[in-house]
């Protein structure tokens, strides 16, 4: 008995591994690739020694030289300082989507699950709607009210990201809610704001977080889609999607340079978002 | 801190008229549908429990124990019927959060499955630590003391307080259920299937803590099972339910040993035993 109950005990043991063990080599190079874009994002403007918005028309379309790293674009301008400029303006949009319609997302799919009744299922009507429209789609027509630039983009999507969020949440929280602890806990006489908040939340945080993730990349996609074509980030701002848009003619002039770095950088971030993101959902629904 | 009745729990049986029942269940009904989709799940019972008593609900699955046991602790809310304990009115779930924490500090409940009747996230300690600040307010040493207490009471030590259930057995997890529910420190604790998912020799081991529990603290027990050997080690009294309907009740030895009810005949007839052949189980 003994023996067994140690070994039981032994096993126990290994199975309580630190997080990161789960983790295969693809996410942690994902995680790595994100975390240089977002220290670029961050230090990238100490980092440049030309100004980004310096015309110099005699050097447009120029290859690298030790002046300038990758060379020059149409107007002369440098594109390593724009690329690394452009970091911050890329990746901050996405970001505050991300939260914005993480946070009500979650709001609302913990406020439906415990209230529940025809309060859950308005929101699961008014979630069904939101999602019948193409972020995209609300976004632009977010820009021709609000104008043009990024907030009204950000906002935009932020709305029609959140029932996204919303309905995996709400998924996730029911099958929580149905759980004998949640009974236990309001037999006590918690109440369900704490109980959503304390106990609920922290155990679907994982898949929060990884859904997250997942649309951190969908929304670097998106608002750089927005600024190619012109809605987004305005001019001369450097932004990784405008380079793309402004990098057009140069491509049928056979100088591609740089729509194809910005798209470069996009398309790694992306994928490193998205192998993460995909990752971490995997992880999260193995372990509830 | 409960107050404990001066009675000796194992003679406070049933014993009805002699005091005023801890419990008192009369004509409890709940259908869940209407029209003719309704559904029956507990048809019009009516029992008593006395203070320090220990009532046991025996039946089959679907004949409405869990059912029951819900509207005691007011997850469901009865279609028809009385509860009351202590002399308060609990027939409905309560609405407000006030109200809610009294209803909990009258009647508890441990539920089957020790995994999912945990949160898995947070230790022991401070899962009791959680109940017991709810109801009563501490916080710091006294908190710390109280909950060593609670471990003690339930023979949990220390080191088991700082694990996450995970690190925990079934039959220690149900432990900590135990000592959740006996934080608020209640009167009436309901225990429905409580030992049904452990091994053998752990349920003993619980039934024990059990008795012994209910002989320091007083609390009456409602325990809920469809293992006949179970209710007659812990019950001092027992209802057998079908379909809804109380078919028989009584003193636990005599409902067992000598049903008059043709359904716990069969009921008792089914459980296995040496020469047991399960074609004769009619």
């Amino acid at each position: 008995m003994t023996a067994l109950a140690a070994i039981a005990e032994a096993r126990r043991r290994t199975r309580k591994r630190p997080l990161g063990r789960h983790l295969s080599i693809l996410g942690w190079c994902a995680a790595a690739v994100l975390a240089v874009v977002a220290l670029l994002a961050i230090f990238g403007p100490l980092l440049v020694t030309v100004d980004p918005n310096a015309v110099d028309l005699s050097g447009a379309y120029s290859g690298p030289s030790p002046e300038h790293l990758l060379g020059q674009d149409a107007s002369g301008r440098d594109l390593f300082s724009r690329l690394l400029s452009g970091a911050s303006t890329s990746l901050v949009g996405p970001l505050l989507v991300v939260v914005a319609s993480t946070v009500l997302g979650t709001a609302l799919a913990l406020s439906a699950v415990w209230i529940g009744g025809w309060f859950d299922s308005a929101i699961a009507r008014v979630i069904d709607a939101v999602f019948a429209f193409p972020g995209l789609l609300l976004a632009i027509l977010a820009t021709s009210i609000f104008g043009t630039g990024l907030q009204a983009a950000v906002i935009a999507l932020s709305i029609s990201y959140t029932p996204y969020i919303a309905r995996i949440v709400r998924g996730a929280a029911l099958r929580e809610r149905s759980l004998p602890y949640v009974a236990a806990l309001r037999v006590q006489g918690l109440r369900g704001t704490s109980i959503s908040l304390r106990h609920i939340l922290p155990n679907i945080a994982g898949l929060i977080s990884a859904n997250a993730t997942l649309s951190f990349g969908f929304a670097l996609i998106d608002l750089a889609a927005l600024s190619f074509i012109g809605l987004g980030v305005q001019a001369p701002t450097a932004d990784w999607g405008a380079m793309i848009g402004s990098g057009m003619a140069g491509i049928l002039q056979l100088e591609p340079q740089e729509a194809l770095w910005a798209s470069l950088l996009i398309v790694i971030t992306v994928a490193a978002a998205n192998s993460l993101g995909d990752e971490l959902v995997k992880r999260s629904e193995n372990r509830s | 801190m409960i107050a404990a009745p001066g009675t000796e729990p194992t003679t406070a049986a049933s014993g009805a008229g002699r005091t005023e029942p801890i419990l008192a269940v009369d004509g409890l009904r709940k259908t869940f549908g209407r029209g003719r989709k309704e559904a029956v799940a507990v048809d019009g019972i009516s029992f008593e429990l006395h203070e320090g008593g220990s009532l046991g609900i025996v039946g089959e699955s679907g004949s409405g124990k869990t059912t029951t046991a819900r509207m005691l602790i007011g997850l469901e809310q009865p279609t028809a019927g009385r509860i009351l304990v202590d002399g308060s009115d609990l027939t409905r779930p309560a609405r407000r959060i006030k109200d809610l924490r009294a209803r909990g500090r009258l009647i508890q409940i441990v539920f089957q499955d020790p995994y999912t009747s945990l949160d898995r996230r947070q230790k022991v300690g401070d899962c009791l630590g959680e109940v017991v600040r709810l109801h009563f307010g501490l916080s710091g040493s006294a908190l710390n003391g109280r909950v060593r207490e609670l471990g003690e009471l339930v023979g949990l030590q220390e080191r088991q307080l700082r694990a996450l259930p995970r690190e925990l057995s079934g039959g220690q997890r149900q432990r900590v259920a135990i000592a959740r529910a006996l934080a608020a420190e209640p009167k009436i604790l309901i225990l429905d299937e409580a030992v049904s998912a452990l091994d053998v020799s752990i349920q003993a081991q619980i039934l024990n803590l059990l008795a012994d529990i209910r002989e320091q603290r007083g609390v009456s027990y409602v325990f809920i099972s469809h293992d006949l050997a179970v209710i007659r080690q812990i019950t001092d009294t027992a209802i057998v339910m079908r379909h809804g309907q109380v078919v028989e009740q009584g003193q636990t030895a005599n409902v067992l040993d000598s049903p008059q009810d043709p359904y716990t005949r069969l009921l008792r007839d089914s459980v296995p035993h040496a020469g047991w052949q399960p074609g004769t189980v009619k």
